[in-house]
């Protein structure tokens, strides 16, 4: 490959992981939790604790649980995604992909990052702020998208999708923007944390400005945790994986630059446990649960600015996971895995990947 | 002639290499309806010594692969 067809090829993605791993960094400075500066899971569990779904850790004094907060880097991930699939004519509603197998699936994806402590974007920004643990979730995570290749390597389909109305392809965006003008103008509606990771933000202005410039360059590049490990696995395609690194890369220079790096270790890192055999497990049901959904949670939130209402059901999906995640105590803490029937429900969760891979196979005709 | 309108990533791609490998046809053609399935497309098509034409269809893309 000649030079320009490199940078054609590369340049792109890695620009988008450099400036997503510098955001990451940023935000954490302006007041995100520590190597939480951008974790799509734990930012929609905050949501759903915003809209009252959840009260995990609720203190009676202050009023409100740990974990609620109408997070703007969401919307703005969502709105910036928007603005430029519409400039670039790229705004396209469909739908009808096997929408409740999706809403299904999405649950128990975000009940595996809860289990784990963040979504594969954190799981790579935890890497970079040198937390060990995040590479057992990695081994995990790679576990889980092989198990997924397999299926897919075997005719393993949601079907189609159809085209939808205007109407129904701008339903996430218009919930994401009337959410986002609830906080700016009315925040007393929404619940809002007074104490631990959901009362530590960036500032919302900020917030929302750099998610929609990220929103928007993750939507060109078609920036994707799961697809970049998948991609080079079937395809020898390693456009999306070079993000992937240079997400890891920018954090780590981000944060010895802002002194925050404190070297490799498994234990006392921020906002993490150190049990193993859940932090693996936890990141194959993500891995192999987004290959069958076709992205990660990035990127379906991406999809869901683009119009595409699968990813929108999806999304909602990842907010009733939470839900369920923090009320029936299976989300774990820096104290270790949660109080809940963890095991009984991840093999659930397990049983149900199974059982979608193998009902929805399906002789590719060509 | 692959109809792979629709399918979301990584399908479009999973069905041409389905298509191209171990058959070696000359000529395919492949219809995708969003950007990022043409890219993808595209890219494995050339990674694997085809050259790439896409055009209009009806609002949605075809892509003729040619060894």
């Amino acid at each position: 490959m000649n030079q320009r067809g490199f940078l054609k090829q590369y340049g792109l993605p890695v620009l988008t992981g450099l400036l997503v791993g510098g955001a990451a960094v940023l935000l954490t400075l302006l007041g995100n939790p520590k190597n939480m500066g951008f974790c799509i899971a734990c930012f929609l569990r905050d949501i759903a604790g915003a809209l009252n779904l959840q009260r995990a850790g609720y203190e009676a004094e202050l009023g409100s649980g740990i974990v609620q907060y109408m997070r703007p880097e969401i919307v703005g991930l969502v709105l910036g995604s928007m603005a430029i699939a519409l400039f670039k004519k790229e705004f396209r509603p469909k739908g009808g992909s096997s929408p409740m197998i999706r809403f299904l699936l999405a649950v128990f994806v975000m009940i595996g990052a809860l289990v784990f402590l963040g979504c594969p974007l954190r799981m790579v920004i935890r890497i970079g702020g040198g937390d060990l643990n995040a590479l057992v979730g990695l081994a995990g995570f790679i576990a889980g998208i092989l198990i997924g290749i397999f299926f897919l390597n075997h005719g393993f389909s949601l079907k189609r999708a159809y085209k939808q109305s205007y109407a129904e392809g701008m339903t996430t965006p218009v919930l994401m923007l009337l959410l986002m003008l609830v906080l700016l103008y009315a925040p007393a509606l929404l619940a809002s944390s007074r104490s631990g990771p959901g009362s530590m933000r960036a500032p919302v202005l900020a917030a929302l400005a750099v998610a929609t410039v990220i929103g928007a360059l993750a939507q060109r590049s078609r920036l994707c945790m799961v697809g970049g490990i998948r991609d080079a696995v079937m395809f020898r395609d390693f456009r999306l994986v070079s993000a992937f690194l240079a997400i890891i890369v920018a954090v780590l220079i981000g944060n010895l630059i802002t002194g925050s790096f404190k070297g490799f270790s498994f234990a006392d890192q921020p906002i993490a446990h150190t049990d193993g055999l859940w932090n693996f497990l936890g990141m194959t049901m993500v891995g192999w649960g987004s290959v069958l959904l076709g992205g990660c949670p990035l990127r379906q939130l991406i999809l869901a600015g683009e119009g595409n209402t699968d990813s929108g059901i999806t999304v909602m999906g990842f907010i009733a996971g939470a839900a369920i995640s923090h009320n029936f105590s299976l989300a774990s803490s820096a104290a270790g895995i949660g109080a809940g029937p963890v095991a009984q429900t991840m093999i659930l969760g397990f049983a149900l990947l199974a059982a979608v891979s193998a009902a929805n196979l399906e002789r590719v005709e060509v | 002639m692959i109809d792979a309108r629709g399918y979301s990533c990584p399908m479009p791609v999973v069905m041409v290499q389905k298509a191209v490998k171990g058959k070696e046809p000359n000529k395919l053609e492949v219809l995708v309806d969003n950007q990022c399935s043409v890219e993808n497309v595209t890219r494995y098509a050339r990674n694997s010594g085809y050259q790439v034409e896409v055009s209009d269809h009806e609002g949605d893309y075809k892509l003729v692969l040619r060894k």
